[in-house]
């Protein structure tokens, strides 16, 4: 039987891990919020602009956009979210494992994918997995600056024009609400058909300065940032929120062991006494 | 008097949303004034002062570059960066334009041109935006 000594060691080894999970928690907790406000001030304008590229594909425009194209599907290019730290529980391998049966299923039909990715769990993930990784962006902090993106965006763009790839996917974390995450694999190109309102039933085209191409080309570029932006700052929040309830539950989890610790050391210790004076009461009868 | 929905959006955050009357911007191919009624327009939007009228009531915002698109009814500002003008340090703007012409002239650094014009636009741009602003007080 384990001696009190040890008993008691293991307690206090854990109950010190459960000071550092329930400080954790509060943390994920605090910055759930600070995330959860970028989103909202994200928000006006990437549903501006998505009114905006609405407008433009219901407009019979003079210039059709490349990312509206659909054209036969050779290579397929994943852009992959993730998070830089983890302790938050299955939120990226949930995602990675998405990833994983999409590419497959593309893979069925002959399309071949290759990987953008954002975060170090992404990189870490498909450097074990083995995966032709194009991209990779890590260490964007709890405050993700859109100009960080750039060069990951323009990459695959430029993959997208030059024929490399056909189809980019945009893989991310869905924050439904604190206690769940949706992971979500997305069509980013071509651009899902806009469905038709109003503004269709008449045949009307903008006035374009200075030419269609150069504008849509920049504004579409534009879109496309703004979309990833936007899964990237809906991922931290994820991240927060998942991070927070691993640590509740890490931290609950440790309470019950505690317990159970503390059990098996009184029993212990009562053991020990009984032995004690088992011993003594037999001392006594031999004198 | 009939009147324009504006909006005015950065990628951080909603910078105005409103009613205005006529509204003055600065497009890439210069500067345009928008009316209600407008021709639908799309075009880039060079860094400068962003004026909306309300009646008698004017409003003043910078506007780093971005888009514009204008419908019949509504003008929608896509900025990069937009900042209220009344925020706006002057001596950071001086600050901005100072480094910027350096790194244009700066010969040995390895800063491209074209991103140092471009910092040097916007500095001046929000030098302007400042000025025009003291000059309606």
């Amino acid at each position: 039987m384990a001696n009190t000594k040890e008993v008691r060691k293991q307690i206090a080894s854990i109950k010190s891990t459960q000071k550092i999970t329930s400080a954790m928690e509060m943390v994920a907790a605090s910055k759930i919020k600070k995330t959860q406000n970028e989103m909202q001030l994200g928000r006006p304008y990437s549903e501006k602009i998505k009114e905006v590229i609405s407008h433009i594909a219901n407009s019979s425009s003079e210039y059709s956009h490349p990312f509206y194209e659909h054209r036969e599907t050779k290579k397929a290019c994943f852009l992959v979210v993730s998070s830089d730290k983890g302790l938050c529980g299955g939120l990226n391998i949930n995602l990675f494992k998405q990833v994983i049966h999409k590419s497959a299923e593309l893979k069925a039909q002959g399309i071949e994918s290759n990987f953008a990715l954002i975060g170090l769990k992404a990189a870490s993930f498909f450097k074990s997995v083995g995966g032709d990784v194009v991209a990779n962006v890590q260490k964007l902090g709890d405050k993700p600056d859109p100009d960080a993106l750039i060069g990951l965006t323009k990459t695959v763009l430029d993959l997208h024009r030059n024929g490399e790839v056909d189809q980019v996917y945009l893989c991310g974390n869905g924050f439904v609400n604190t206690m769940t995450q949706q992971p979500k694999v997305e069509q980013l190109i071509p651009l899902p058909a806009e469905e038709t309102d109003e503004l269709t039933a008449t045949h009307w085209d903008y006035i374009y300065e200075p030419e269609a191409q150069e504008l849509l080309e920049g504004l579409m570029t534009r879109y496309i940032e703004s979309l990833i932006y936007h899964a990237v700052i809906e991922n931290s929040a994820c991240e927060q929120a998942a991070k927070m309830l691993a640590m509740k539950n890490a931290t609950e989890n440790a309470g019950d062991l505690i317990k159970e610790l503390e059990l098996l050391y009184n029993n212990v210790r009562q053991a020990a006494i009984t032995q004690e004076l088992s011993e003594i009461v037999g001392g006594a009868a031999a004198v | 008097m009939s009147t324009i929905k504006v909006s005015i959006v950065s990628s951080s955050e909603e910078i105005y949303s409103g009613e205005g009357t006529m509204v003055f911007a600065t497009g890439s191919l210069g500067e345009i004034g928008i009316a209600p009624g407008h021709t639908p327009l799309l075009t880039g939007l060079a860094p400068g002062p962003v004026r909306v009228q309300n009646g008698d009531d004017e409003k003043t915002f910078f506007c780093s570059g971005g888009f514009i698109e204008i419908q019949p009814d509504l003008v929608t500002f896509l900025s990069d960066r937009a900042e209220r003008a009344e925020s706006m340090d002057e001596a950071e703007a001086v600050k901005a334009q100072e480094l910027a012409e350096k790194n244009m002239h700066d010969k040995e650094s390895e800063l491209d041109y074209t991103k140092a014009a471009a910092q040097l636009a916007e500095a001046a741009a929000r030098i302007k935006t400042i000025q025009k602003l003291r000059k309606n007080k």
